[in-house]
Formats: structure tokens, sequence, C-alpha cells
């Protein structure tokens, strides 16, 4: 018992100092963020001397942040909504219709997962290029097409799970199959679909190399691409790039705190499939 | 609900048209292109059958440097990574306080942005570690990022920092479906908790290891964001990775058609890889 407590003691001291050591790097960054470039280049570690905000107003407008950020998000929605409801909607036929067609259909859109985006990068770029959708909407097209496997896996393995006699049920009602799709198969989807939408999400906003090919443009620029472009511009200036990086990554701190439960959950189901 | 061939195309067209477009009709279109001598991306490209292959094989230095580089700090980091990932499971599963707490410290840099976890890491090796070595006297410390093997090792440490806490998510959610019947028996059976760990712990989270390894290494293997914003391959393209280089033989040097054909080359290498462990995974599962 008392052997057990002391175990106990030390285990969570061990956590908590890991965890701190997990998280130092964003104090080092929270402290830098109301220094001035002086006192960054004087100490690191040393506290700030006062508590300047000026860091922030000047990287909030060289990000253009409110601008990035509504692209991002804009992005992000859009491509997550369509991708839900496109690849549900075919994982629903995939698995209710047993023909060879639906099966050799399947395999072909799970192989593709393989492929690594350095492949097929160039002449995407070339294509999109000629059908003039190097665009905001062109790069949730792409999105969709990128995105298609992992979502249309993750739908056919649960419904898999959904009787069939449902769907016949509402047939023998006189339903057809849209009207199947959207008033029953769907509603039941939801748990799968937050997982899906977590998992798109959580690429699609952090992702920097698809939006660097194909929208690079002032106007046009999502959050990674902002920062980067940011970086290039001001590389030596710590002070505004620390309250910068701040301020990117509280949206995604925020956002795990609101979903934590969901965001573990996807995880672990997404790891599965 | 009548199957009629019709309805099974309208549900799965929409999907299947920018899957094709954005995905296929370019991939195929890679490996042409992997035979030609493109150099621009509007220009012509002309046939040039496998001149590419030869002289990616043959004549670049760069190429293979990248390739041993990747390799080994894939292997480093899978390593890494996921006994990180396993040691982090087992603590925040014991009944301990603030679990949820560390669950999230570890975890949420995995949230964090490729480009965003390099620049936040460049901080702190040049000016974090420049303190810190100030500070403590020593001196390996400052231009962490300047020397080949400090700056190869700082990858390795963005990429564990980022990626443990994801794997650590997977194991625990394995670790909780082992039945607790099991430990318990071992323990009336005087089992200590070094000899459950070993004989049934370890044994019954296969499946979830073979899962960890395929997930980081493809992680690793395919790495870009982090290589670009930490290290962007120096110094002298010593911490260059593959996609970095494809990247750069197209854009810097104009060289699409080389650029194709060590992309072809990539996957075909990342399609080898991923069956041997396929093959293996599934091997080992049934022999349990």
């Amino acid at each position: 018992m008392n052997k057990s407590k002391i175990v106990h003691i030390f285990l969570f001291v061990l956590g908590c100092l890991l965890a701190l050591f997990y998280l130092s790097p964003m104090f080092i960054l929270v402290n830098n963020s109301f220094k001035s470039l002086k006192e960054i280049y004087l100490n690191v570690l040393a506290l700030p001397s006062k508590m300047n905000f000026i860091n922030y107003t000047t990287a909030l407008e060289k990000l253009n942040y409110g601008e990035s950020f509504i692209n991002s998000l804009c992005i992000t929605v859009t491509s997550v909504i369509l991708l839900i409801l496109l690849s549900s909607m075919a994982a629903w036929v995939m698995v209710r219709f047993k023909t060879k067609a639906s099966t050799m259909l399947f395999m072909f859109f799970t192989s593709a997962l393989l492929i690594p985006f350095q492949c097929v990068m160039l002449p995407l770029v070339r294509f999109m290029d000629k059908l003039g959708l190097m665009n905001r909407p062109g790069i949730v097209f792409m999105y969709i097409g990128f995105g298609a496997s992992m979502s249309l896996l993750l739908f056919h393995g649960f419904i898999k799970n959904i009787p069939e006699e449902l769907d016949e049920a509402a047939a023998i009602d006189g339903a057809n199959p849209f009207q199947i799709y959207y008033m029953i198969i769907l509603p039941l989807l939801k748990p799968i679909a937050v997982t899906v939408a977590i998992l798109n999400t959580m690429w699609i906003w952090n992702d920097f190399l698809l939006p660097s090919l194909m929208i690079n443009k002032q106007g046009w620029q999502t959050l990674p691409l902002k920062t980067y472009s940011f970086f290039g511009q001001f590389s030596k200036r710590w002070d505004l790039a620390t309250a910068g990086l701040i301020m990117v990554i509280l949206p995604v701190i925020i956002f795990y705190l609101i979903c934590q439960k969901h965001i573990v959950k996807s995880i672990t189901d997404g790891a599965i499939k | 609900m009548k199957k009629s061939k019709l309805t099974f195309w309208l549900f799965v067209i929409p999907l299947l048209i920018p899957f094709l477009m954005v995905v296929i009709w370019p991939a195929i279109n890679g490996i042409y292109y992997s035979l030609t001598d493109w150099n621009g991306i509007g220009k012509d490209a002309t046939f040039i059958g496998l001149d590419n292959y030869v002289k990616v094989l043959t004549n670049d230095a760069g190429f293979f440097s990248a390739f041993r580089f990747t390799t080994i700090f894939a292997v480093v980091c899978i390593a890494i990574i996921n006994v990180m990932g396993f040691c982090l499971a087992l603590l925040v599963t014991q009944k301990l306080k603030g679990v949820t707490f560390m669950r999230g410290a570890f975890f949420v840099p995995n949230l964090i942005g490729g480009v965003l976890l390099g620049f936040i890491w460049q901080f702190i090796f040049v000016q974090g570690f420049e303190a810190i070595g100030k500070f403590t006297g020593i001196e390996g410390l400052s231009g962490w990022l300047s020397d080949t093997k400090t700056a190869s090792i700082g990858l390795v440490i963005v990429v564990v920092w980022q990626l443990s806490g994801y794997m650590m998510l997977i194991y625990v959610a394995q670790l909780q479906n082992i039945p607790q019947s099991l430990i318990e028996a071992a323990q009336i059976d005087g089992a200590s908790a070094l000899r459950r760990l070993i004989s049934i712990t370890l044994p019954l989270m296969r499946p979830a290891f073979t899962i960890g390894i395929f997930l980081t290494l493809s992680h690793t293997f395919k790495l870009y964001d982090q290589n670009l914003t930490l290290t962007d391959g120096d110094p002298y393209g010593s911490t260059e990775m593959v996609a970095l280089n494809i990247y750069n033989t197209a854009f810097d040097f104009d060289r699409f058609g080389e650029a194709q054909a060590k992309a072809v080359i990539f996957l075909i290498v990342v399609i080898i890889i991923s069956s041997v462990q396929l093959y293996l995974g599934k091997r080992k599962e049934i022999e349990m």
C-alpha cells in the first residue's frame, strides 16, 4: 500500500514535468511575444520588462490576419462539408450494390491512398492551370479529390453495419433513393461524419504545399501561406514572429479545447481503418 | 430499393470526377512526363525515353543523399516516436490526477501545422538554445541549425514533439481494450508489474504497433513542411529530404521531367515498403 503510493506520487510528478516540458516551447514563445527585439536578443529566458501588445497589433496587420483567417476558414469548411456529402453518398451505394464494378471501384479509390503528393504535384499544376482552376473554388475541388479516398473508406466501414432492411422498408413506403439517402441514411451517419470532418479539417486547415502551388496570390492566401511569406519578409524580426505564431496557433488550441473528446475519438477511429 | 445502374452512378460520379481529375489523371500523366524533357509548367514536352531515370539514378548525388537521409531519419523517428508514444500512453492510463491535462499537453503539438512547427522550433533552436547555452555554459548549444549533425537532430526533435502524442492516443485506445480480468488474474498469480507488461500487455498491443509504425513511417518518409521551414535542407543540403529535393529539382532548376522521374521512383519505393509492411503485419497477427 505504502509502496504503491510512492510509485503513484512519482508517476504524477513525472507526468507533470513531462507535460510542462512538452509545453515549454509555447511558454517561451508567449514570453517573448511581449518583448521588444532588443530584449529578445539580450535574453530569451528572462520575463518581459513590461506587457507590450505592440507586437501583436503589428503582426495582425502584417499577416492580414482577418483576411487570411477567413480564406482558411471558407476553404476548409466548404471542402469538409462537400467531402462529407459526396463521399457518404458514394460509400452508401458502394456498400449496397454488391456488384463487381462496385468492389473494383472501392479498391480503386482506396489504393490511391498510397500515392505520395509529390507524384501528382507537377502534372496537377499544369492541368489545373489549363482548366483555369487555380483559384479558391478550384482548391476546394482539389481537396475533394485528395480527401475522397480516406473519407470514403471511413464511411464505407460504418455503413456496412447499418442494416439494409432500413433501406428496404423505406423503399416499400415509396421513397426514392435520394429520399432514402437523405432521410434515413444521412442522419444515422452523424458519429462517423464527425470523425471525417475532424480528420479532414486538421489536414486542410494546416495544408501548405497545395495552396502554395495553386493560390499564392495577394488576397487569396490562407493562414499557413501568409505565415510563410510573413517569415520571409521579417526573417530576423523575432518580436513580430513570435506574436504572429501565437496568433496563428491560437485557433487550433481553441478548436482542441472545444472538441477535445471528438478529436480523440476521431484520431483513434481514423487510425484503425 | 430498385437497384438500377443509373442510381449507382448518380451517387458515385460527384465524388469520382474530382478524384479522377485531381489524383488519377495527374498520376498517369506524371508517368508520361517522367519520360520527357519537360522543363517548365506551361511548356511543351518531347518524349526522350528513360533518359531522366538514367540521369537520376547514375548522376545525381543530391537525390541519393536525400534518399539516404530520409531513410535514416524515418528509421530513427519511428523508433523514438513509438517508444515515446507507448510510454506516454502507459503514463496517462494510470489513475492519476491531471491526466486530461497531460494528455492535452502531449497531443496539442500534433494539431499545429508543419509550417508553423518548423518556425516555432527555429526560434527555440536559434534563440532559445543560444540563451540556455550562455546560461549553463554549454557551448554546443549555439549554432544548433548550422551544424549538419545537430540540424538533423533538430529535425528529429520537431517530429518527435509533433507525433509522439498522436501515437499516444492510438496506444491508449488499444490499452483500454485489454481486458482488465487478464491483468488481475496475473496479479493474483503473483506476477510483478514488469512481468505483466512484458507477458500480457506487449503481446496484446501488437496490432496497434503495426498501425503506429505504418503511420509514423508514412508521415516521416513524406515529410515536407517541417523540412522546408526548419532547415530548408541546410547546412549544405545535408538535411534535404526526398520531397524537398523533388520540389527543388522542379522549381529551382526547372527540370520538371527529372523531378517527375524522381517522384515515380519515390512512389515505387513507397509501394514496396507499404506492401512489405502490410504482409509482415498480417503474418504476425495470425501467429498470435
